[in-house]
């Protein structure tokens, strides 16, 4: 509803304040979590000094940092309730002694960033299973409720509760540490916390929901997480570089489903994509060529970079993608790598090269295989092959815009 | 400090019969075993640790109804079965990870982390 005119325009709308939570949920909890040793007290007291903002800050305006207002508010709502506890088991003394005094002053901004990173490593520890990673990186960080997680992944809620509980007494129970991994323990820790992120963004990007071909809202939460790991290390160029690609991903967001079907690269309409993004993400890829230390996910990003360079779809430069790719391939010797490799040597030489280079990976269940060979054999005209190839990647997409793409294909084939 | 059972999974057919003969394999794991139990001892982790028969030397005891059964084991025919294992109290779970490492390299076997109760 509109307000009538003259009505003084309100502070904070609903709208306002849930984006303030979700930024700041992460950086509360971690804080908390590392001042009282309990997640489950750090997410309770934060839940408690949201509350208590919705009551306050449309009267009283959003304080000038609200952050440090949120901190402050549930370190003491945690507080009070450990007290009520100690008195409530009259070990009231011994307890006290372990509570720390009420404060008013907000952290140093190195600590609060610190906790993030600490909580970061915490949710995607190696000794959780990977599901339990995303769905706890989305709780605690993102601060998204368990019903929206649930959502986001096709399960009932009661499910995705039992994930975040099993794995929340996992950590209590095992004793997983609440700490910043030392130097020499972070190759192997990083890329634990890079694929959980990449995996709530492809999620995201191309879902594997029957019903809704994209969800921008776990697209969006994984950049915004990605942004916070860039803040954090600001010296671990594949986080640059993850974020970098999510950004060059996302700028097609909005020209890559059309009427329900998906719309493939060369028939996108480059106009509508977001400039300021590939900007963004332009910049960040030279930050990383910049710093010479390439990982796969920064060759990701300049791969996409180079697509987003080309004015049109026939400028595009694809002898430096197969370049890219080598490198990939080199470092990580995958057949989907090498099938999104024979794909730009298609463009180079010719579609019987890559067909050729396509039907010696092993990935009968993986339905783009089965897409671009469909699509190689098109350009071919073998025509009844191409059809045989469609059909299979049909059965297998679980997308219904991608679905609905090769169906169209499958039909514009010539009939004999 | 938190205390961790660190057990030894043997695959059927690894775990040596009773009288069987040492393997150079097998001397090589027990050698390196040894080393690693002499490190975990000098670091103040170690609680105890052991190297159990094979699971055709067990035997089950059950008591129902005041009855007492006795039969010939194992409770569980698996592919796989407890081998021996160590109990160590450290920090946190990144610490007993590390020394699981060293474990399973030195037993040349997968080797299980779980945490005790109440410590």
């Amino acid at each position: 509803m509109t307000p009538p005119a003259g009505t003084p325009p309100r502070l904070t709308t609903a709208g306002d304040l849930a984006q303030i939570f979700r930024a700041e949920h992460g950086r509360v909890v971690a804080t908390l979590i590392r001042v009282f040793g309990s997640i489950d007290l750090a997410e309770d007291a934060a839940q408690e000094a949201f509350v208590a903002a919705v009551q306050r800050w449309p009267t009283d305006g959003v304080p000038p940092n609200p952050g440090a207002w949120l901190t402050t508010t549930a370190r003491n709502r945690a507080i009070d309730r450990l007290r009520r506890e100690s008195t409530r088991v009259t070990r009231q003394r011994e307890a006290m002694s372990m509570i720390p005094t009420e404060v008013d002053e907000p952290e140093p901004a190195g600590a609060v960033a610190d906790d993030r990173l600490r909580l970061i490593f915490t949710c995607c520890h190696p000794a959780l299973a990977v599901d339990a990673r995303v769905a706890l990186t989305l709780r605690l960080l993102g601060g998204l409720t368990t019903g929206e997680i649930a959502a986001g992944f096709l399960v009932s809620e009661t499910t995705m509760a039992q994930r975040i509980t099993r794995a929340k007494k996992k950590i209590a129970a095992a004793r997983i540490p609440y700490r910043v991994p030392a130097d020499h323990e972070l190759p192997a820790r990083v890329p634990a916390v890079l694929a959980a992120l990449y995996l709530i963004f492809n999620e995201g990007y191309l879902s594997s929901s029957p019903e809704t071909p994209l969800r921008h809202d776990l697209s969006s939460e994984a950049i915004r997480l990605a942004r916070v790991l860039v803040e954090v290390m600001p010296d671990e160029p594949e986080a640059v570089g993850l974020l970098g690609l999510m950004l060059l991903i996302d700028a097609r967001r909005s020209t890559r489903v059309n009427e329900g079907m998906l719309v493939p690269l060369p028939d996108q309409d480059r106009a509508r994509w977001d400039s300021d993004l590939i900007a963004e993400g332009h910049l960040l890829v030279r930050a990383c060529l910049r710093r010479n230390a390439p990982g796969p996910y920064q060759l990701l990003a300049a791969v996409n970079a180079v697509h987003t360079d080309a004015a049109t779809s026939d400028d595009t430069d694809w002898r430096q993608i197969l370049a890219l790719y080598d490198q990939l391939l080199a470092l990580t010797p995958h057949p989907i790598v090498a099938l999104n490799r024979a794909i730009a040597v298609g463009e180079i030489r010719g579609a019987a090269a890559a067909l050729k280079l396509v039907d010696t990976l092993m990935l009968e269940g993986y339905h783009p295989w089965h897409a671009s060979r469909a699509d190689l054999l098109r350009r071919l005209d073998r025509n009844a092959e191409a059809a045989e190839a469609y059909r299979r990647g049909i059965d297998l997409v679980t997308n219904t815009a991608e679905r609905a793409y090769l169906q169209m294909r499958l039909d514009q084939l010539p009939r004999r | 400090m938190t205390e961790y059972l660190l057990s030894v999974h043997n695959a059927e057919g690894d775990h040596p019969d009773v009288d069987a003969e040492v393997t150079p394999e097998m001397l090589k794991a027990y050698q390196q075993v040894d080393g690693f139990n002499a490190d975990l001892t000098a670091s103040g982790a170690w609680v105890f640790a052991g190297g159990l028969h094979p699971p055709t030397t067990s035997t089950v005891v059950s008591v129902s109804d005041g009855q007492t059964l006795v039969t010939d084991g194992p409770f569980t025919e698996s592919k796989e079965h407890l081998g021996g294992f160590w109990i160590i109290d450290v920090d946190d779970l990144d610490v007993a990870l590390d020394w699981a490492r060293r474990a399973s390299e030195a037993c040349m076997a997968p080797v299980e982390v779980r945490p005790f109760q109440g410590a």
